[in-house]
């Protein structure tokens, strides 16, 4: 019988705010093979496109004729680099962000070990942030992988030099560091939508394949719409909106204007996500 | 923001068939977007109506809407705006506009102009007898409505705006007719003279950014616009070419028109055919530069009588000029030739040069942008309100390429500078950059052909992007570079150069461009545009030859730090005539000549860029901050209410008092639930399936709320997450184990999250109790259920729980298993800790607990010690053989109480043993075959069970 015992009818011992700290939520995520699973694709995608690119070379390079990031692909690492964050934003990325975000819940729920660890207690609140926090952690930390990989072994396949853009201007290696730095958070903020919304969706369902390909089809339902022209300035308001603009990064002088716009409406979709599955939860009874 | 495309290609699309149609129509939709909304700010009716105008054979019927806003009444009448269309449109073009218009507070009128639409008459280009007077006509009308403000009588306060053709219109309008109160022309022209016959060779006032010299009697045509400009208005449009021989007066309805051959003159078949709806002086000045591509005095007095250029000192009126970089019809320096004559009049003048024209149109938010521009130019200069737009100059950033290609590279930020340079302050700031080259001798070949290929009409530097780069002819081109720069150099304007040219025969077309060459070899022509020179007087010595200023087309570029910049000049173009004789010139550099580049700094709007990241970073922290502060409050207020506690609440580990769970559709899972646990019982939870019981556990673990009634655990409310919980072990409905971990990690993991220290754990003795040995190392997927069962409950029991809470923990277990755990529970128990277990068997409860609570749908049927409820003590079932009444008799005399039911007797032994009873009934040679406890409870139990 422990014979200390909190004020507030705690275990002595036992802090909410010590309660699956980030760490151990991480751990135990890496602990799963999906997880690896993802990182290892992330390290093997530069490289798969490396030697697409090296059998392929230049042949077919004219029969795309859209202003493409492949064009230039080869002209070295950093180009390399985009055009990996190019092939991977629409798509793969997206994937990503869905699967870190839209698993966690729902497949505790699913395990049965959610009810658990409400019980230790961990506070609901603090569940989700933690789960939100780790996602985060990871799909950010998939997305920094996908292009240190691409940036390093482009390097190498490519050489070290300055980014050409599609119509010959160059950017120096230093500045087109920065520049990709920029690219990749606003890669990470504008993800974010698609992210939460899968985060919504874990709280919603049991099912974490639901909860995930919920939120990839609803992003390409919106990929969709936004090639109907006749929606005019509507589409500027879909979540998939600005999923592009990293690449106004490549303009010299920046033009910052959609960077703004799209960042601004990813935290603002990413917080109205956010906020309904907190609020969802919070109220829910947990019956998984 | 421009419309970002998702895929590289949409814009660059999107730009090509827009460009497409406006080369085809003229009727460039600056201001016109098909996607524009119409700011419908107030309601806004529309008036049809046909006014006549002008006199005798020119008599015309204009086709009119007036769009009136709800605001505009007798008694307080708006400004007007008289909105003209391009060439080959009609009021249909700017419809878009109109409403925009009518809806901030104008009363806004919209024509055909003659010849177009369904306006009657013949095109006149803008002639100021014909077109510039149907405008005057128009201002008569909209001075004759009620709703309109006046200045003075017959005088309305009214605006005009247009682009192209309407564009000149609004020029000519306000230059003729003092009525006009401002303009807003758009990529429109100053001289159609220069602009359809360019020669940008001679002395020009460089003072200003885009100044390009006048033509002289010579011109190079502009075969390839003009041919599309003379195109769209010879097809005969509105009611067709019979009604353009019979006077527009075809009969509707029924059938074919009537027309007598005979009536008809030749002359004005073969007018009608060739000639469309243009006039016939105009007509034939157009055949006559199409056949012979030179400007002669008959066609300059058309074009020039459909120019400003002559008549700018007659305005007055306000006029804010806005002009296209991409427009190789109308360039930049048409509109500085505008605006240095109007300004000269001390009429102010704002110039806005915007990434567009007649080449490609404006994206959706430069066409948002122009559209507010001119309604702030009208609201402050027709109403008096809003902010004085000023008479500064407002230009693209320069970028590296052109923004036709503006899916990865060129951006929209536009750049203020306070005054147009050189109207009335200083001069433009001009950079030299020294160029080098030798004299190239430069082939003209005989007809023209083949010809560079720079520009498309239409197209502009679309064509550049489509291609990489433009078609250069070897031979036929001189070339003077720069050296690599080393700082990148914007021009705003057009850039002039000293070459010098010999020509045999003294005379020399020849086309000059301002190239941006990249490190790599590669050349842009900036938005695609070429500068003519029709060189006349030159000298024929190649040694000796003769100076020529020569002034490059008019651009908003960067040359990046590393490119080159670099003057080529050609003998061709395939959008110009060239002379059709063969000839070699000599083009050289001119003695130390230099590039002097033109250049505007202002401020770029929007370059609070990279402050808004501040004040978004500032908004976000802030949050955070306003986040964490909240968080803390509120925790303080609910560890002050988590502090409350119940004063029996150590001996009392579990109450439930009046709790109800109802579900939204009616079902009610547990109803009025009462029952407490103290400390040191095992309670047993006994209920059949559905009984409620796995949702009073959940209750009581805060993962369900109860729609009534509190569960208190030790004292405190079992609210989700209150802290009183980290005292509770539970195992409740599946194991809830992760299974690619191993048992181990699991046992760990669940221990980490608590974040509690390992020590209290205990996690041997827990490891004990699920008893796996060494198979706790191996994924729990390989488990028999069994084995998962017994390490749920051994996380159950990680820290040794005050409280223990396991739902049919012994389901899936065998029996020795299940005998040891009854053992582990009652050994836990004895320990002063407490142990709730769930079943529906009575055996289970019977055996391990020493407490119980029944439940049967929903409800407590029943609750007390085990003995209680079992009966353990008192009664039992007998079955004997023989005669039933004998046993009765027997046991009755030993004072028990005997009651017959099917099964056999139910005796209830009273101070008597079993043993003496059995005793008893054999020596009265009674056979007896069963004797069991006989439980009180089991029926009513199991008719419970029955029913449900």
């Amino acid at each position: 019988m422990s014979s200390s015992v909190q004020s507030t009818g705690g275990v002595a011992g036992y802090r909410p705010e010590r309660t699956l700290r980030l760490s151990v939520e991480l751990r135990r995520q890496f602990k799963r093979r999906r997880t690896v699973g993802v990182f290892a694709l992330m390290v093997a995608l530069p490289l798969v496109l490396i030697a697409a690119l090296q059998l392929g070379a230049s042949e077919d390079a004219q029969s795309n004729s859209r202003l493409n990031l492949v064009d230039v692909a080869t002209a070295s690492g950093l180009n390399f680099t985009l055009f990996v964050l190019f092939a991977t934003t629409s798509f793969f990325l997206v994937v990503v962000y869905a699967l870190f975000f839209g698993d966690t819940v729902a497949s505790e729920a699913q395990w049965g070990s959610l009810r658990y660890a409400l019980a230790t207690p961990v506070p609901r609140m603090r569940l989700l942030r933690q789960k939100w926090a780790a996602a985060l952690v990871l799909s950010v930390a998939a997305l920094v992988t996908v292009t240190v990989v691409a940036l390093v072994a482009g390097g190498i396949a490519f050489g070290f030099a300055d980014i050409t853009t599609p119509i010959g201007i160059s950017i120096g290696q230093g500045d087109g560091l920065l520049r990709l730095a920029g690219m990749v958070g606003y890669l990470a903020v504008h993800l974010l939508v698609v992210g939460t919304l899968a985060f919504w969706l874990s709280t919603v369902t049991d099912a974490p394949l639901a909860a995930v390909g919920g939120a990839v089809f609803t992003m390409f339902v919106f990929a969709i719409l936004d090639q109907v022209e006749q929606l005019g300035s509507i589409r500027d308001f879909f979540p998939t909106a600005e999923e592009f603009a990293w690449t106004d990064l490549l303009q010299t002088p920046v033009d910052s204007a959609d960077l703004y716009r799209g960042v601004i409406q990813s935290l603002v979709y990413a917080a109205v996500f956010t906020a309904l599955s907190f609020r969802h939860f919070s109220r829910r009874d947990v019956t998984s | 923001m421009h419309h970002r495309p998702r895929s590289g290609a949409r814009r660059g699309l999107a730009a090509l068939t827009t460009a497409l149609t406006a080369a085809v129509l003229l009727a460039v939709p600056v201001l016109g977007s098909p996607t524009a909304r119409a700011q419908a700010a107030e309601d806004v009716g529309t008036e049809d109506a046909t006014v006549p105008s002008g006199s005798g054979a020119d008599a015309v019927e204009l086709d009119t809407t007036t769009y009136v806003p709800a605001s505009a009444t007798a008694e307080d009448p708006a400004p007007a705006v008289v909105l003209a269309h391009g060439f080959g449109g009609s009021k249909q073009s700017v419809a878009d506009d109109a409403r925009d218009l009518a809806g901030r507070g104008y009363v806004v009128l919209t024509y055909s102009a003659r010849g177009f639409g369904a306006s009657t008459g013949q095109i006149g280009l803008d002639d100021p007898r014909y077109e510039v007077a149907d405008l005057s006509t128009l201002l008569d009308v909209l001075a004759e409505r009620d709703d309109v403000q006046l200045d003075a009588p017959g005088d309305p306060r009214v605006g005009v705006a247009g682009a192209s053709y309407g564009g000149a219109l609004a020029l000519l309008g306000a230059a003729y007719d003092d009525r006009v109160d401002a303009i807003a022309p758009q990529i429109t022209w100053n001289s159609l003279t220069t602009a359809l016959f360019p020669s940008q060779a001679g002395p020009v006032d460089e003072a200003t950014p885009a100044a390009t010299p006048d033509t002289g009697d010579s011109g190079v045509f502009k075969r390839l616009w003009s041919g599309l400009f003379f195109g769209a208005g010879s097809v005969p449009t509105g009611d067709g070419l019979l009604a353009s021989l019979t006077g527009g007066s075809t009969a509707a309805g029924d059938g074919l028109p009537q027309i007598d051959p005979g009536s008809l003159e030749s002359a004005d078949v073969e007018q009608a055919l060739t000639c469309g709806r243009f006039r016939a002086d105009v007509c034939a000045a157009y055949q006559q530069a199409a056949s012979t591509g030179t400007l002669t005095p008959e066609i300059a007095a058309v074009l020039d009588r459909s120019s400003p250029a002559g008549v700018l000192d007659r305005i007055t009126a306000p006029t804010l000029l806005l002009q296209g970089t991409q427009d190789s019809l109308f360039g930049l320096g048409q509109a500085d030739a505008n605006a240095r004559g109007i300004a000269a009049n001390g009429t102010p003048v704002k110039v806005v040069w915007y990434d567009g024209g007649h080449d490609a149109s404006a994206s959706e938010s430069d066409t948002e942008d122009l559209r507010g521009l001119v309604a702030g130019w009208f609201d402050f200069h027709l109403r008096g309100q809003g902010e004085d737009p000023g008479t500064g100059f407002t230009f693209p950033v320069p970028t590296g390429v052109g923004a036709a290609v503006g899916s990865v590279q060129g951006g929209n930020q536009s750049e203020t500078a306070a005054d147009y340079p050189g109207l009335s302050g200083d001069a433009v700031q001009r950079t030299e950059v020294p160029l080098s080259g030798t004299t190239f001798p430069v082939v003209t070949p005989p007809g023209g052909n083949p010809a560079a290929i720079t520009t498309v009409p239409g197209l502009g530097a679309v064509t550049a992007a489509l291609g990489g780069t433009t078609v250069e002819i070897p031979g036929q081109f001189a070339v003077f570079g720069s050296e690599p720069l080393d700082t990148a150099v914007d021009v705003v304007g057009a850039s002039t150069v000293t070459l010098t040219v010999s020509s045999p025969t003294g005379t020399a077309t020849l086309f000059a461009k301002l190239y941006d060459v990249s490190a790599d070899g590669a050349r842009t022509l900036p938005s695609g545009l070429v500068a003519p020179l029709s060189l006349t007087g030159l000298s024929t010595d190649p040694t000796a030859p003769t100076e020529v200023e020569v002034t490059l087309p008019g651009i908003v570029h960067r040359f990046e730090a590393g490119h080159t910049m670099q003057v080529l000049v050609s003998s061709t173009d395939q959008a110009f005539a060239a002379p059709a004789e063969a000839g070699v010139y000599a083009v050289g550099l001119a003695d130390g000549a230099s590039l002097a580049a033109p250049s505007v700094s202002g401020t770029v709007q929007g370059e609070s860029g990279a402050t808004r990241w501040w004040v978004l970073l500032a908004v976000l922290v802030a949050l955070g901050v306003a986040g964490v502060v909240v968080a803390k409050l509120w925790g303080a207020r609910r560890r002050r209410q988590l502090s409350e506690v119940e004063p029996d609440g150590e001996d009392v580990p579990l109450r439930f008092s009046g709790v109800t769970k109802s579900y939204k559709d009616g079902f009610t899972a547990v109803r009025d639930l009462s029952f407490e646990v103290r400390r040191g019982q095992v309670l047993g939870l006994l209920g059949p399936n559905g009984a409620g019981k796995t949702t009073s556990l959940r209750m009581l673990m805060g993962l369900i709320r109860p729609t009534e009634g509190t569960i208190s655990v030790f004292g405190h409310p079992a609210t989700p997450g209150a802290p009183v919980l980290s005292r509770l072990g539970s195992f409740v409905e599946g194991t809830g184990l992760q299974p690619h971990l191993s048992g181990r990690d699991n046992l760990e993991l669940y221990w980490a999250a608590t974040g509690r220290p390992l020590a209290d754990a205990h996690l041997d003795e827990a490891v004990e109790i699920a008893g796996l040995g060494t198979a706790l190392d191996k994924r729990v997927r390989s488990y028999s259920q069994g084995m998962r069962q017994r390490v749920a409950i051994a996380q159950a029991m990680l820290g040794l729980p005050d409280l223990l809470v396991l739902d049919e923990p012994t389901n899936g277990l065998d029996p020795p298993q299940i005998h040891a755990m009854r053992q582990v529970l009652q050994d836990y128990a004895a320990t002063g800790r407490t142990v709730i277990v769930s079943s529906h068997l009575l055996a289970e409860i019977e055996q391990t607990c020493s407490h119980v609570v029944v439940m049967a749908k929903g409800q407590k049927v029943a609750e007390g010690t085990v003995e209680e409820i079992i009966g353990t003590g008192g009664a039992v079932l007998l079955v004997v053989q023989g005669d039933p009444a004998r046993a009765e008799q027997v046991l009755t005399g030993l004072g028990a109480a005997v009651e017959r039911s099917d099964e056999g007797l139910v005796v209830e032994l009273g101070d008597l043993t079993r043993a003496q009873a059995v005793s008893a009934l054999v020596e009265a040679r009674v056979g007896v075959d069963q004797v069991t406890p006989r439980r009180r409870l089991e029926d009513a139990f199991l008719s419970l069970v029955g029913e449900s």
